[in-house]
């Protein structure tokens, strides 16, 4: 589960570390009221998606240019989620910049330290082209996690111009990483200021979802976000399922997720573009498959609706049923390839029934592929 | 021959009265292993599919001999059950459990270190020794006895593969479902060298996805120590970056972890890349 930056910051604030004044606001009013309290301030887009800074959602502005910025932000839709709420942060004056995050190292399988002293840049492209100006400490949670010597060995690399603040603030970052159950506590950038503080200018706290069930506070923020995803996609994980959207015509509802994986592939292969990504998880019955029927069909992007089953604990007669049921409603065709356990069953319940039936992964992406060019 | 699970395998099913594991603990035994013991604590004395349940894995283990763990634990409880099942005196325990927390699992790990214990998994659906041991969940009937090796990060992917390569008439000596989790027991690199030393082995197929390097460490790997042929599938070409598609650990995040690069590891280091399941068997058949 990923944090809104603003959430992320009040939990950082609540453990010591520094961040610019700011104000969330959800009306363009809000925003310009706000900017003209700071005199000079940065808007940004509160959305629970990557890149919203390489998509132009966060720009500087002026009391004077204020209500333009505001509206066109408010106007924005980011990877397919419209801007509802911004943050405004007063302009903090800027000596250096940096890149501090911890995370999980799944090679070691403990979590890291990374820090770079370039800061504010796409790290993931910074990681690719420059991998060795990123430094990395092993943390030993057995350890009382991160060493003094780590610490000072990271300022100095950095060419900190005044480290004094570094240790604490490595220190708390790591601490929210481990009380929260994080997977991801990013700073990027974090910036010395010319008065000799280190600020947090950006958050990114992303939580382990599987260990919700015991972060009550983190549980509540997921609540007050499920507004602001894709309602498709909670839908489909209040049943247990994974959803994601994506941007073409082929609607996909496969179990497993490699094979969802793979489905999309041969999809791509074959000359179409899928709809979405959809695996209704092992041991599905009737009613998820009949859910995720709705859910993929209800994308009006959706011009085919694709079935790959392959039953193990999942069973055939089951996902039939879950379809039959469903398939009066639809004006899209449905091709489907199912196989596996009770098979023969499943088969009989869909005789007779308006849909296309595949022998293969590959049959039923080129039919689907077919069908709508 | 065959690697990590055969006829001597001694199994018990931590957490065999659930619904799950009692099911499974049923296709198990009809797959011909050797299911000696259950555990399930407040459980000692009952039975499930005829087999003895205990309230503890030392119990199970000291009266029943055992030698391998399977767990289907919820994940809240998960992480203890490796433990508990790693001092027990087993040397390889498979966790099937999804949704077991990344911090629990540091530790377990941390745990783990040095004590010559083998995981396999979390989130996995374990391993088949085809006609000799099912430690799992995989469907028993895809499966021909013979002699290519399958390891894979996925379930159901890895059933595909398994039944594409039967019904071409090439056998599995064994196949290892890994886990799809970003933190897990046994690597790719940990099965190619079993099966690299496995006589009855004579090739092997690597199903990868997105998400991390194992992949590329494997590619590694087989350019340096592998001799039998590899044949590599890696999917996700079409994944977006930064969503987790259905497994925790399939998020293109970080560097490295695009299907494409993958790919292009695995072919450098001189594996037979296939593009489909059906893909694999043929490009298989030509290998051997």
């Amino acid at each position: 589960m990923r944090l809104h930056e603003y959430q992320s910051k009040e939990i950082f604030r609540q453990y010591g570390i520094s961040t610019p004044g700011g104000i969330v606001c959800t009306t363009p009013d809000e925003a310009v009221r706000a900017v003209e309290q700071f005199g000079s301030a940065a808007i940004k887009a509160q959305v629970l998606v990557g890149g919203r800074g390489k998509a132009g959602g966060i720009i500087l502005a002026t009391p004077d240019s204020a209500a333009k910025t505001a509206s066109r932000i408010f106007g924005m839709t980011i990877k397919g989620l419209p801007v509802t709420k911004v943050l405004v942060e007063e302009r903090v004056d800027i000596l250096q910049e940096f890149y501090v995050a911890i995370t999980l190292d799944r090679r070691s399988r403990r979590p890291i330290l990374m820090a770079s002293a370039s800061g504010g840049v796409d790290i993931e492209d910074f990681a690719r082209s420059s991998p060795e100006q990123i430094m990395m400490e092993s943390i030993d949670p057995g350890q009382d996690g991160l060493q003094s010597h780590q610490l000072m060995h990271v300022a100095e690399q950095l060419e900190l111009q005044d480290f004094t603040d570094f240790p604490e603030l490595a220190r708390n970052l790591y601490t929210i990483y481990d009380d929260l159950d994080c997977t991801l506590a990013e700073i990027n950038p974090m910036v010395l200021t010319r008065t000799g503080k280190l600020v947090a200018l950006d958050a990114k706290l992303n939580i382990d979802d599987n260990a919700l069930f015991r972060q009550d506070a983190m549980q509540q923020l997921y609540r007050q976000n499920l507004a602001d995803l894709d309602p498709l996609e909670v839908q489909a994980k209040e049943l247990g399922m994974s959803y994601v959207a994506m941007e073409g015509s082929i609607g996909c509802i496969v179990n497993g997720a490699g094979l969802a994986l793979a489905t999309l592939d041969m999809i791509t292969r074959a000359g179409g573009a899928p709809a979405n990504f959809m695996d209704v998880r092992g041991g599905a019955d009737a009613m998820h498959v009949g859910r995720a029927v709705e859910i993929t069909t209800s994308n009006p992007a959706t011009k085919v609706l694709l079935i790959n089953m392959f039953g193990g604990l999942t069973l055939c007669d089951e996902i039939a049923r879950g379809i039959s049921e469903k398939l009066q409603g639809l004006n899209i065709p449905v091709v489907i390839r199912l196989t596996g356990t009770n098979q023969e069953q499943g088969w009989e319940i869909l005789r007779g029934a308006k849909v296309t039936v595949a022998q293969s992964t590959d049959e039923a992406a080129r039919i689907a592929v077919e069908m709508v060019s | 021959m065959s690697i990590l699970v055969d006829k001597h395998t001694r199994l018990v099913v931590q957490g065999i009265t659930g619904h799950v594991g009692s099911f499974e603990t049923r296709l198990m035994l009809q797959a011909v292993t050797s299911v000696v013991a259950g555990v399930t604590p407040g459980r000692a004395g009952q039975n499930v599919e005829g087999v003895p349940v205990f309230d503890t894995m030392q119990e199970a283990v000291d009266t029943r001999g055992a030698n391998t763990s399977i767990i289907f634990v919820p994940p809240a409880h998960a992480a203890g059950a490796i433990l508990e099942a790693a001092g027990s005196g087993v040397g390889l325990v498979v966790c099937v459990t999804e949704g077991i927390p990344v911090k629990d699992m540091v530790q377990v790990f941390g745990s783990l270190e040095g004590t010559g214990v083998r995981l396999v998994g979390p989130n996995c659906p374990g391993i088949t020794t085809p006609g000799q041991a099912r430690v799992g969940i995989m469907p028993d009937p895809i499966f021909v006895p013979g002699s290519v090796g399958v390891v894979s990060r996925s379930g159901t992917l890895t059933y595909e593969v398994v039944d594409a390569l039967s019904r071409q008439g090439i056998g599995q000596s064994t196949c290892v479902g890994i886990g799809g989790d970003p933190l897990i027991g046994t690597t790719f690199i940990d099965a190619l060298e079993l099966f690299e030393q496995d006589p009855q082995t004579r090739a092997m197929v690597l199903v990868g996805e997105i998400g991390g390097t194992a992949e590329q460490e494997a590619a590694e790997y087989i350019k340096e120590y592998v001799s039998k042929p590899v044949v590599g599938y890696v999917v996700g070409i079409s994944a977006p970056p930064g969503k987790t598609m259905g497994h925790a650990g399939a998020i293109i995040s970080g560097g490295g972890g695009t299907a494409k690069e993958k790919i292009e590891a695995l072919a450098g280091a001189g594996v037979t890349v296939a593009e489909s399941p059906e893909d694999v068997a043929g490009k298989m058949k030509e290998l051997i």
